[in-house]
């Protein structure tokens, strides 16, 4: 899960980057870029969603299930963020494909009668751009949709995916202009900066809202005694079980403290400094640099996220014996 | 509409495990496949079980009890577990109630564990699909069975009939009665799941003793007399001593 939300994240803010730049381009606020430039870059945003896709193959109890039962997940899409999620992922994959494959040939149509090029184009960016944002979500959802999970259940969680998301894409975008040799290092690596700040801000507002969260769920709700003194003896097993295992990470408190510092520093302060350093001097190597130390900090933002969940049904699993 | 479950009553439970023992027999030798059990006897041992018996110490010492719990799937009358199923593996059946899942459908993907908030949900890690209690659907309406034994495995194993077994919409049938009259209870209804399964709490029996009923008001049989004279002659009291 880690890697599928990280790399989907980046594959989703790289597509946002380089239509924002061709809408900016198309308005003539920004010069227009070459078709090469937006087949590449969709090439890469592709390649960012199809790694997600593969981790997400793993998720699955077995892979095979991916091809005899997954088509199965789309049908609940009523009811189940999951499922929504199932149907928005191929979508966005299949929009990013036909837009790197309408600028690779550099198709394009009078659709809507303007006279003016780019609207193949334009309304293929539009459609990703819609997939990309409901993706989003659909992502962010399946967590805060957890009633339960106090820690998650937020509608900081879907905007931090979204704006860690975006930021991460941004400044991918922004290496991959300085590469290219483009003038529009400026323009995304300003977009990184606002985006990794926006997204310092809703992330360490969830952080300070989780550490003031009331249980609502006690062991005696959990066992219906009322009583101040209630204390497990055996929670019916003298192994392990999935219930034990799954839920809690096993890592100490001074741990989980740690990671968190230490994504706070990767995925915000080092990549804000060198953004900023690498627009000021005009450092470009700066930029890929940033981009890694981001994406590595999201790893640790997301174990992080995982292991803060508190899930009440551990107060069924506190003692062996 | 029916919605069968169970009603446990923490009141007689002593903690047997004859429940939890049942239930693994009978649905690991049922149609869906055995339940995983590896190193029984190794380290680490793990395994797939739908009904756990734990024990709470309630109170401090030398005032507390023991309270053994039993706990499996509350088949909930708005199960979290069942919406958030992408693809329709997991459900609730509308004739009686019972919440179960499809293991041809499920990817293995685990969220309706994550969506359960009493851990009623284990995930099979040799089938790679979700399980859970089924209220032995494969028992109660098998026919060849005898009508009175047509309950769930862990009913009729518990040898202090702390389990009953039925409608808890019927008003007249036994579990209703007995949520009624001994003030049957949910698990976290701060959730609002609303659990189908009940608990019925302990009680305490209490006995009043007056002052008179410590000291003998007749003492028909003299046993507190103080002999005064022994008489050669033997009296009746001689023989009752």
């Amino acid at each position: 899960m880690i890697f599928l939300t990280t790399l989907i994240g980046v594959g989703q803010g790289l597509f946002l980057a380089l239509f924002s730049a061709q809408a900016y381009g198309m308005a003539k606020i920004l010069p227009v870029q070459s078709n090469e430039f937006f087949a590449t870059g969709g090439l890469i945003a592709l390649l960012f969603l199809l790694g997600g896709l593969f981790a997400a193959v793993f998720h699955l109890g077995k892979p095979s299930y991916f091809i005899t039962r997954a088509w199965r997940g789309m049908t609940q899409w009523r009811t189940s963020w999951l499922s929504r999620e199932l149907i928005a992922m191929p979508i966005m994959i299949g929009l990013t494909f036909i837009y790197m494959v309408v600028y690779h040939f550099g198709l394009d149509a009078d659709l809507y009668g303007w006279g003016v090029p780019g609207q193949l184009p334009l309304t293929v960016g539009i459609a990703t751009t819609v997939a990309a944002i409901a993706l989003f979500i659909c992502t962010g959802m399946i967590y805060a949709a957890v009633k339960f999970l106090q820690e998650w259940a937020c509608a900081l969680t879907p905007v931090n995916y979204f704006l860690l998301g975006t930021a991460s894409g941004f400044t991918l975008a922004t290496a991959y202009a300085a590469a290219y040799g483009d003038g529009l290092v400026q323009f995304f690596g300003n977009w990184a900066i606002v985006l990794t700040l926006a997204g310092l801000i809703t992330r360490a507002a969830s952080l300070f809202r989780n550490s003031r969260i009331k249980r609502k769920s006690s062991v005696q709700t959990a066992i219906g005694v009322r009583h101040t003194k209630v204390q497990q003896k055996s929670m019916g097993m003298m192994g392990g079980s999935y219930n034990t295992r799954e839920y809690f990470h096993g890592k100490t408190a001074a741990f989980l403290k740690s990671v968190k510092w230490i994504f706070l520093a990767l995925t915000f302060a080092l990549p804000l400094f060198l953004l900023w350093v690498g627009l000021v001097m005009g450092d470009n190597g700066l930029f890929l640099l940033a981009f890694i130390f981001q994406y590595v900090g999201l790893l640790f933002e997301r174990w992080f996220f995982f292991a803060q969940a508190n899930h009440p049904q551990n107060l069924y699993y506190q003692v062996v014996g | 509409m029916t919605q069968l479950a169970l009603v446990i009553d923490l009141n007689v439970c002593v903690g047997c495990h004859a429940c939890v023992t049942s239930c693994k027999q009978w649905n690991t030798s049922g149609q869906a496949g055995p339940m995983f059990d590896d190193r029984p006897y190794g380290e680490n041992p793990t395994g797939t079980f739908f009904n756990r018996v734990q024990t709470y110490e309630v109170g401090e010492f030398p005032c507390t009890e023991t309270v053994h719990f039993p706990k499996s799937c509350l088949h909930c009358e708005d199960a979290p577990c069942v919406p958030v199923c992408p693809t329709g593996a997991s459900y609730k059946r509308k004739e009686d109630g019972i919440v179960l899942v499809d293991y041809d459908k499920c990817i293995g993907c685990k969220y309706c564990s994550w969506a359960c908030p009493y851990g009623a949900r284990e995930f099979d890690e040799n089938q790679k699909v979700m399980k859970k209690c089924t209220l032995c659907v494969d028992r109660i309406y098998d026919e060849s069975i005898p009508e009175d034994r047509r309950k769930p495995a862990c009913v009729i194993s518990c040898p202090t009939s702390a389990r009953l077994f039925g409608d808890v919409h019927d008003p007249d049938s036994e579990v209703s009665i007995a949520i009624r009259e001994n003030g049957g209870y949910q698990l976290m209804p701060e959730w609002g799941t609303k659990p189908a399964n009940h608990y019925l709490p302990r009680r305490k029996t209490k006995m009043h003793i007056h002052e008179d009923e410590l000291t003998r008001a007749d003492n028909p049989l003299k046993k507190e007399d103080i002999r005064h004279e022994t008489s050669k002659d033997t009296t009746l009291d001689d023989w009752l001593m």
